[in-house]
């Protein structure tokens, strides 16, 4: 009260006539109450500003982008163990279908040499049928063509023998013929 | 050399008004701090509206923009506002987890006050013609006091008459030990003058050297190069504006470790 009451009287004890500082306004206790009670004030609301209202919002915040982010790792990680699955899932049946592809060829070609085998053989038989046959006819032809030789021979001798003037029975030539075929 | 010159030119104002108008060179580098009434031209009392009240009132509107109109949406993809937020809160949370320990973070929302109060307040005064309420020894020995008081009665009251082994520094020779505990209880009760003057004396001394130039600037030979020197140490002030901020607020965390683990 006592230092109002002078600052009234003088035009302050801080600050001279032109309004400038003296001294150090720092130093000036005139000053002091009134910034230490307006500073614990603006303290106390920034205090429960903070306190009540900024800090817990933003720690659930965070907190909430924590656990998105380590939800979306998770899933990420699920994802990926699904595409692995999937990858050898894919590689087995790959597997089993050249498997399956092989042994399918395997028979078909299998089958193929078989009838093939089966052909030849039928072939080789009908082959062997027929030259047999073929053969037989040869053998036959050839038979009938010694026959008619003989004949021939036979006849063409009896006329050679009568054309030389001699006779000769028909028995005699027919034996001579025959040993000279033999022989 | 500038300060100097400065001191002069208030001699000279002292001295004779008149004179100092005719030279031309105006320095009045301290009256950027001087608390006014908003309101008429009376004194100033306890509960006088003034650029301090002001200057503290807008400190309050700009950690309020920031963090609760800039988080209002509660992204989890953050806009530009929640994300400075968010750092704000990441960097305070961590720093009293690494020097304080996980049991410090009982006292985060007092530190992140004294964080952001600090930062906007220094912040706020390197808006040109404004108050710097951080600069004032005033309010800085409330803030180092409060940390102080607290920081002791917390001591005892978690660690019983055994906080007093903080001056005891028990890995020195026996011999030793009771000169250490002198020098360890002296700088422990100038903890609140240092941890205040740094601040406020960082602060003052950044704007008073600005306003010098300032008036240096006055002078057409010299002006380009005071332009020049002003924003240079504009660039500096903002450093410091935010290094001051960081290293009160560090400091507090170092004092209330010693007061959760006195033990050497």
């Amino acid at each position: 009260m006592a230092t109002t009451q002078l600052a009234e009287d003088l035009p302050g004890i801080c600050v001279d006539d032109h309004g400038s500082a003296i001294g150090m306004p720092q130093l000036c206790a005139d000053w002091v109450p009134n910034q230490i009670f307006w500073l614990v004030i603006t303290l106390v609301v920034i205090f429960f500003i903070l306190s009540r209202i900024a800090l817990p919002r933003i720690a659930s915040v965070v907190a909430e982008r924590t656990g998105t982010i380590t939800n979306d790792i998770a899933a990420a990680e699920e994802l990926k163990r699904q595409a692995g699955e999937a990858e050898k899932d894919y590689d087995r049946a790959l597997a089993d279908a050249r498997a399956q592809a092989q042994a399918i060829g395997q028979q078909t070609r299998d089958d193929i040499k078989a009838q093939l085998d089966t052909a030849v053989a039928d072939a080789d038989a009908k082959i062997a049928a027929k030259t047999a046959e073929s053969e037989a006819a040869i053998d036959e032809i050839r038979a009938s063509s010694v026959a008619n030789i003989e004949i021939v021979a036979k006849d063409t001798a009896l006329a050679i023998v009568a054309a030389l003037g001699a006779t000769a029975d028909q028995e005699t030539v027919s034996r001579a013929v025959d040993s000279r075929m033999k022989g | 050399m500038a300060t100097e010159t400065a001191h002069g030119a208030e001699m000279a104002d002292h001295g004779a008004g008149q004179a100092e108008q005719a030279s031309g060179l105006v320095f009045h580098p301290m009256d950027q701090f001087i608390v006014k009434p908003l309101f008429g031209h009376g004194d100033v009392g306890m509960f006088t509206i003034t650029n301090v009240t002001l200057w503290l009132g807008l400190a309050i509107l700009a950690i309020f923009a920031l963090m609760v109109l800039g988080t209002s949406r509660r992204a989890i993809v953050p806009s530009r506002s929640q994300s400075v937020a968010e750092l704000a809160y990441g960097f305070i949370y961590k720093m009293i987890e690494d020097v304080t320990g996980k049991d410090g973070l009982r006292y985060f929302p007092y530190i992140m006050t004294l964080f952001m109060f600090i930062v906007t307040a220094n912040f706020l005064g390197l808006v040109p013609m404004s108050f710097t309420t951080t600069s004032h020894f005033a309010v800085t020995i409330v803030l180092a006091l409060a940390v102080f008081l607290t920081v002791t009665i917390l001591g005892f009251v978690k660690n019983g008459p055994s906080f007093l082994s903080l001056f005891w520094v028990s890995s020195a020779p026996l011999a030793l030990r009771p000169i250490l505990a002198i020098i360890e209880i002296i700088s422990y009760f100038v903890r609140p003058v240092s941890h205040s003057i740094r601040l406020a004396g960082n602060v003052m001394a950044g704007h008073a050297v600005l306003k010098v130039f300032a008036g240096f600037a006055a002078v057409a030979a010299v002006s380009p190069l005071t332009i020049v020197a002003i924003t240079a140490i504009y660039g500096l002030e903002v450093l410091v504006a935010f290094i001051q901020a960081y290293v009160f607020t560090i400091l507090t965390c170092v004092y209330l470790k010693d007061a959760l683990h006195p033990h050497h």
